[in-house]
C-alpha cells in the first residue's frame, strides 16, 4: 500500500487535515504539540487504497526532543510515497526553514500552505506559482479547518502519487553549512514571493490580549473563566442526567422489567438490578461528558491554553515545574492519559516525570460523574457548585503540594519556550466530532469495563446466597468489614469501600457500582446516599475518590510513558498514601468541630 | 543634535555620507543617525520597545529551537509583555509570538 505521510511544524492544522482526509475524529487542539503519537488512517484515493499518517508536529530536522526523534526515525524506516509538507502560511517566513531541511530528504513532496484564510485577514500576500518555481514543487493553498481548495489539493495529491519518492539519500550532514544554505535559500525565496505587511496591525488576538494577559487582571479572568466553566457543567448537565435516570427508570418500569418477568428470580436479579441499573446510571453521565468536553474543545481550540502557560509559569516555575505543565494539568481535567502523553514535548526528563506526578491530581471527566451525582444528592441546589469547585482547589491543591514536596527530587532547567498561537474559534464540527469522540470512547469503556464491574459488584454483593443481598454476610461485606480499620478512621463506610475498590478500575463504575449496591438507581439511589451519609462523610468520601489513582489505564500509562515500574508504583503509592491523610485530617477535623 | 562620537561611527560604517556641498544640520544622514546603544539583554528591554537581534548565547540544543522558532541574528523582535512575578516574556518575531522565561532571555543580545 502506497502511503501518505503529513509533516510540518506544531500548530499547523495537520491533525485538521488527517481528520479532513480520513474522516476520523483526532484530537485537535489550538496548542502546539497536541498529537504526540503516530496516527494513521487508510482512504480511498483515486481507485487504491493510500495509508495516511499524521506525524506530531516538529520545529526542525535536527531537534532533540522525543516527538523530534519519532519523527526522524520514523521518516527513516518507512521513506513515504508522498509527504504533505502543512506549513502555517501566516508564519511562512519562518517555517520555510523546516521545508527546506525537507527538501534535502529529496522526497516526493507537496506544500499546503495551511490556514490561507487566516493569512488573507493579517494582509499577507504569496505568490504560489512564484514560490513553486522557486522551490521546484508544488504548492496549494489550503484552510483545513474549513475545507477550502480541498478538492483541489485531493486532486494533487492522487496525481503525485503516482511518482514514488525516489528513496533517501544517505546525506550525512553538516549543520553549520546546511543552515547558512538554509538562511541564504530563505530569503531568496521570501524575497520574491511574501509580502508581509511591516507591522502586524492591531488584530483581535492582540486587543484581547491586552486583557486576558494584563499583569493583574489576567489571572482573576482565568480564575473567573474557570469558575464560570464548572458553574456552568453543573447548572446545565446536572438537569440533563436527571432527565436521563428517569427516562431509563420508566424504561425499566414500562420495558426491561415486564420483558424479563418470566425468568428466574436470580437471574431477573442480576440483570435488572445488577447490568440494567450499573449501566443506566453510567449511561444518565453522557450528557454531562458531552457538554464537558464542548467546553474543553472551545478552550483547547482558542489557544487559552498557551495563556494560561504564560500567567501561571512563574508561579509553576517555584514548583519545580513549567507553564507547559501547567497546561497539562488543565488537559487532565478531561482525562489524565492524554496529559500524560503531552508530556512528551519536555526533554528533561526530571521535568517530565515531576509533570507525570502532579497531573492524576487533576480532576478527570469520570471523577466529575461522581462528584456531580454526590453533590447533587448531598448539598443543596446553591451549594453543590461551591462544593464541586472547592474540589477542583483541591485538586490544584495536591498537585502543588506533591510538586513542591518532591521539586527537589527532579531539578531541571529545562528551558521554556513556547509559541503563543493567535485566538481562534472551533467550527461546529470540530465541537460535534469532539464532543462525539469522547462519547464513543465513554461508550467504549463502558461495554468493556462498566458491565463487567457492575456484574462483580452484584456477584460480590449477592453471594454467597446464604446471604441476605448487601447485607454484611455477603463477600462485599465481608471485604467491607475486613478493610473497615482502615476506613472507619476517614468516614467511609463499608458500602462506600466497595465502590472505591471498584473506582480503582475506573471511576465510571463507582456510582454504577453504589446503584448495584443498593440496588436502587437515579433519584432513589440519591435518596438513599443521602440518608446513609452525613455531609462530612460524602465530602470525605470524594476527598478519597479524587487523590487515590485515577484509574488503571491512567497507571499503565504512567508505567510507559516513564518507562519505569518504580516510578509507576511511587505515583500509586504517594497518592494513596495523600488520598488518606486529607481525608483524614479533613473527616477528623470535621467531626472535632463538632460537624 | 548629532554628537561628534555619532559623527565618528556614522562616517565609519558609510564613509561617504557626509556630503560637502549642504551644510551639516541640513545633511540627511547626520539627522537620522540615532545615539550609539550598546547591546542589551533581551530581558532588559521594556514593553512596546523594538529592537534587532545581534547574538544568541546558548547551548546547541535550545540555540535549533531558537532558530526553528525564527530566532536569528538581524531578525528585528518586539517585546509584547511581561508576566508578573519575573514571569515569561512575550516577544514577537515577524508574524510570531514567543513565550519565554526570563533566564532565556538573558542570553539573547539585541540593539536598540
Amino acid at each position: 500500500m502506497k502511503s501518505i505521510a503529513l509533516l510540518g511544524m506544531p500548530n499547523t492544522g495537520k491533525s485538521t487535515l488527517f481528520n479532513r482526509l480520513t474522516g476520523s475524529t483526532s484530537r485537535v487542539g489550538n496548542w502546539p504539540g497536541i498529537t504526540v503519537d503516530l496516527l494513521s488512517g487508510k482512504i480511498l484515493l483515486g481507485n487504491e487504497m493510500v495509508e495516511v499518517i499524521d506525524l506530531p508536529g516538529i520545529y526542525d530536522m535536527h531537534g532533540f526532543s522525543e516527538d523530534e526523534q519519532v519523527v526522524r526515525h520514523f521518516l527513516y524506516d518507512n521513506v513515504p510515497d508522498l509527504a504533505l509538507i502543512v506549513l502555517n502560511a501566516t508564519q511562512i517566513e519562518r517555517q520555510l526553514s523546516l521545508l527546506l531541511q525537507l527538501k534535502q530528504f529529496n522526497l516526493n513532496m507537496i506544500v499546503l500552505l495551511n490556514m490561507a484564510d487566516e493569512a488573507k485577514k493579517l494582509g499577507i500576500t504569496i505568490d504560489a506559482e512564484k514560490m513553486s518555481e522557486a522551490l521546484g514543487m508544488p504548492i496549494f493553498f489550503l484552510s483545513a479547518k474549513y475545507g477550502n481548495g480541498y478538492p483541489e489539493t485531493l486532486q494533487a495529491i492522487t496525481k503525485a502519487l503516482r511518482y514514488s519518492t525516489p528513496g533517501m539519500p544517505e546525506t550525512v550532514r553538516n549543520q553549520l553549512e546546511q543552515d547558512e544554505h538554509i538562511e541564504r535559500e530563505m530569503t531568496r525565496i521570501l524575497q520574491q514571493t511574501v509580502q508581509i505587511p511591516s507591522r502586524m496591525s492591531d488584530n483581535l488576538t492582540t486587543r484581547l490580549d491586552v486583557y486576558m494577559l494584563h499583569p493583574w487582571l489576567g489571572l482573576p479572568i482565568f480564575f473567573g473563566i474557570m469558575y464560570l466553566l464548572f458553574q456552568a457543567i453543573f447548572f446545565f448537565g446536572q438537569p440533563l442526567q436527571g432527565g436521563v435516570n428517569e427516562l431509563f427508570g420508566w424504561l425499566r418500569e414500562t420495558v426491561i422489567a415486564p420483558l424479563l418477568s418470566n425468568l428466574p428470580g436470580a437471574i431477573q436479579g442480576l440483570l435488572l438490578d445488577g447490568v440494567y441499573n450499573g449501566i443506566a446510571t453510567v449511561a444518565a453521565f453522557v450528557p454531562l461528558i458531552v457538554l464537558f468536553f464542548l467546553f474543553m474543545a472551545i478552550v483547547e481550540d482558542t489557544g487559552y491554553l498557551s495563556r494560561a502557560a504564560f500567567l501561571m509559569d512563574a508561579l509553576m516555575a517555584r514548583m519545580g515545574l513549567d507553564g507547559r505543565s501547567f497546561v497539562m494539568l488543565l488537559m487532565g481535567f478531561g482525562c489524565n492519559v492524554p496529559a500524560l502523553m503531552g508530556t512528551r514535548v519536555m526533554r528533561s526528563r526530571s521535568l517530565r516525570l515531576l509533570t507525570m506526578l502532579v497531573i492524576p491530581f487533576s480532576l478527570c471527566s469520570a471523577r466529575l460523574q461522581v462528584f456531580v451525582f454526590i453533590c447533587a444528592a448531598l448539598f443543596s441546589a446553591n451549594i453543590a457548585p461551591l462544593v464541586l469547585f472547592s474540589l477542583y482547589l483541591l485538586s490544584f491543591t495536591s498537585a502543588i503540594l506533591t510538586a513542591m514536596l518532591f521539586k527537589n527530587h527532579y531539578p531541571n532547567n529545562e528551558p521554556f519556550v513556547l509559541e503563543l498561537p493567535p485566538y481562534r474559534f472551533p467550527t461546529l464540527r470540530q465541537m460535534l466530532m469532539r464532543g462525539w469522540h469522547e462519547v464513543y470512547q465513554f461508550l467504549h469503556r463502558a461495554s468493556k469495563f462498566i458491565v463487567i464491574g457492575v456484574v462483580l459488584v452484584w456477584l460480590l454483593t449477592n453471594l454467597p446466597p446464604s446471604a441476605a443481598p448487601a447485607s454484611a454476610g455477603t463477600w462485599a461485606g465481608i471485604l467491607g468489614s475486613w478493610l473497615h480499620p482502615l476506613f472507619a478512621p476517614i468516614g467511609i463506610t463499608p458500602d462506600l469501600t466497595i465502590a472505591l475498590i471498584f473506582g480503582f478500575v475506573a471511576k465510571e463504575i463507582v456510582i454504577g457500582s453504589l446503584a448495584v449496591i443498593y440496588g436502587l438507581s437515579g433519584q432513589a439511589l440519591s435518596g438513599a446516599l443521602a440518608v446513609q451519609l452525613d455531609w462530612v462523610q460524602a465530602y470525605s468520601f470524594m476527598l478519597f475518590t479524587l487523590i487515590y489513582t485515577p484509574c488503571l489505564t491512567t497507571i499503565a500509562t504512567l508505567k510507559k510513558e516513564s518507562n519505569s515500574a518504580g516510578f509507576m508504583w511511587f505515583s500509586l503509592g504517594w497518592s494513596l498514601v495523600l488520598a488518606w491523610l486529607l481525608s483524614f485530617a479533613f473527616y477528623q477535623g470535621a467531626r472535632a468541630l463538632g460537624y | 543634535m548629532a554628537t561628534d562620537k555619532n559623527l565618528h561611527i556614522l562616517t565609519e560604517t558609510y564613509p561617504d555620507c557626509l556630503t560637502k556641498d549642504r551644510p551639516l544640520w541640513n545633511n540627511p544622514a547626520i539627522v537620522i543617525a540615532k545615539p550609539y546603544v550598546p547591546p542589551m539583554t533581551l530581558s532588559s528591554m521594556k514593553p512596546g520597545e523594538i529592537a534587532t537581534i545581534v547574538s544568541i548565547h546558548t547551548d546547541e540544543a535550545l540555540h535549533q529551537r531558537l532558530l526553528a522558532m525564527g530566532f536569528r541574528v538581524g531578525k528585528h523582535i518586539e517585546l509584547i509583555r511581561k508576566a508578573r512575578f519575573s514571569g515569561p516574556l512575550q516577544v514577537r518575531i515577524g508574524t510570531t509570538d514567543i513565550l519565554l522565561r526570563k533566564v532565556e532571555a538573558e542570553k539573547i543580545m539585541v540593539q536598540a
